[in-house]
């Protein structure tokens, strides 16, 4: 199979700190990709400049065939994205947030409305459709935002800690429609989380990254073998360290997590 | 394009819409200095040799109403930022002009209705306009009025990222405007630093017109306040685009 994403040599400084220090990886089209690190370790600067958000210091990304800083329109209609924080509007529906949505990428009327009542029973929230989304649960909204990311048939789907502060029930059952996702539509899943058990059993390739640089890759059972541990948890503690990170608020603050890695 | 401007548009109109609470507060400080200054200033006015002061003051009222709400809709980018929201539309194939214009326009729709329902209260309390044929172009200056002030307001959004900042944008900005814009007192026999200061004030040229066309009293003349008009709002729109685009979550 083709890679859908292709990173070589990427790097991104903020003020002169390295947040990201030239790092490289592929993503084959269709499979399922765990993006794994501590905080403040670069995942989401990472993801920030493959989704066109963020401009590179340097080196070459490729989503779907584009160059994110060259043509950022084609490669944001490649890809739908859940944040790690919500980004739906709590005073609009259901319905509004997820129609907005089509508009802005362009899904035509006809097609479009289909598509959002296919996508809303999919995460099983067709009931609720007219509901305020301040009305919803925590859980719920997740699952508005996964039916919002994949209501314009991207080819990958980039989830930014999923499912934080999710109960266990609701984590299943995400991963079961993204499963389903996979399998039906060839979508490539592109996902950061912290729990490990959750990368382990549905990621088929895993990196970790740390302190700006990916330092291991493979499958779970690779990085379990190479470091000689049960558990994927056991192996990420193993490889990245039992020292604690500071949770990264801000660019600001970003900077200065980096600063004291660097100073370490 | 004409899709996006649309659906960010007609997103503010319903944000206003569910919200009665902020229908309701957005009106009660303009009907309140409506109240205070025009009923406690009225006398000394007429005394004067000036005219009603209630008349006077409508079209400021008008203004105050304006401002306030096209800032504030500007500077929802605050809340959407910290709500998440913002990105959503940040990482959409689509030109962030446009998204910028659809806010806009919408806020600046949101502040002109409040324009006009202030309007409609001062007609409760006795307010009579001069023609009533020119209360549409008034409407029109109202809406130029406010979106001059909304693209400002997302112009300073672009800049503050937090509520703190919201504040001082207000008393610093916002507050210096409305009372250095003629809308509280004439322009005419003030001391000179005050009238040089409100001659830069671009909330001034819309107070004018608005009391052109209502009252039938200007100091500029409207076809200066049309221009000005106008041209701050195309300097305020270019601005606000262009800070816009810029944006990085």
């Amino acid at each position: 199979m083709a890679n859908i994403i292709e990173v070589e040599d990427l790097k991104k400084s903020f003020a002169g700190m390295q947040a990201v220090r030239g790092i490289s990886f592929a993503v084959q089209q269709g499979s399922t990709f765990g993006f794994l690190g501590p905080n403040g370790a670069g995942k989401s600067t990472t993801i920030k400049m493959l989704t066109a958000l963020l401009r590179p210091t340097s080196g070459a990304i490729l989503i779907d065939g584009y160059d994110p800083t060259k043509e950022p329109h084609a490669v944001r209609r490649a890809f739908g994205i859940v944040f790690q924080d919500p980004s739906l509007d709590d005073d609009l529906t259901a319905w509004e947030n997820m129609e907005l949505h089509g508009v802005l990428y362009g899904v035509p009327r006809g097609t479009r409305y289909a598509r959002i009542n296919e996508m809303l029973k999919f995460v099983e929230l067709d009931d609720r459709r007219h509901s305020y989304v301040r009305e919803f649960s925590g859980g719920m909204k997740r699952r508005l935002e996964i039916a919002r990311g994949l209501l314009h048939h991207p080819k990958i789907i980039f989830l930014d800690e999923p499912t934080l502060g999710l109960d266990p029930q609701t984590r299943n059952h995400m991963w079961e429609y993204l499963g389903r996702l996979n399998e039906r539509e060839g979508i490539t899943v592109f996902f950061t989380t912290h729990y490990m058990d959750e990368a382990d059993r549905n990621a088929d390739t895993i990196a970790i990254i740390d302190h700006g640089s990916i330092i291991v890759s493979g499958t779970g059972e690779e990085l379990k073998r190479q470091t000689r541990k049960d558990s994927l948890e056991d192996a990420f503690l193993e490889l990245t360290g039992h020292d604690i990170r500071e949770e990264s608020a801000s660019a600001l603050e970003h900077l200065r997590v980096m600063r004291r890695a660097r100073g370490r | 394009m004409l899709q996006t401007i649309y659906i960010m548009w007609l997103r503010e109109l319903k944000k206003f819409w569910r919200s009665p609470s902020r229908i309701i507060g957005a009106l009660g400080q303009p009907i309140l200095f409506l109240l205070a200054l025009g009923y406690g200033f009225g006398s000394m006015f007429q005394a004067a040799g000036q005219g009603s002061y209630f008349q006077f003051l409508v079209p400021g009222i008008i203004g105050m109403a304006i401002i306030f709400a096209s800032i504030f809709n500007g500077m929802q980018i605050i809340w959407d930022r910290q709500f998440g929201f913002l990105k959503e539309t940040l990482v959409a194939p689509v030109s962030r002009i446009a998204i910028m214009l659809g806010r806009t326009f919408g806020g600046a729709t949101v502040a002109t209705v409040q324009g006009c329902i202030v309007f409609a209260l001062t007609l409760l309390f006795g307010f009579h306009p001069y023609s009533w044929a020119l209360v549409v172009p008034a409407i029109i200056v109202m809406f130029s009025i406010a979106s001059l002030f909304s693209a400002l307001g997302i112009t300073v959004a672009s800049f503050v990222k937090d509520m703190q900042g919201f504040q001082l944008v207000m008393n610093f900005l916002v507050m210096p405007m409305f009372f250095l814009s003629g809308a509280l007192f004439p322009l005419t026999n003030i001391p000179l630093l005050l009238r040089a200061l409100a001659t830069i004030d671009p909330l001034s040229y819309g107070v004018d017109g608005i009391r052109a066309l209502l009252i039938n009293v200007s100091h500029f003349g409207i076809a200066t306040d049309a221009t000005v008009l106008l041209v701050m709002a195309s300097v305020f729109l270019g601005l606000g685009s262009y800070c816009f685009t810029k944006l990085e979550v």
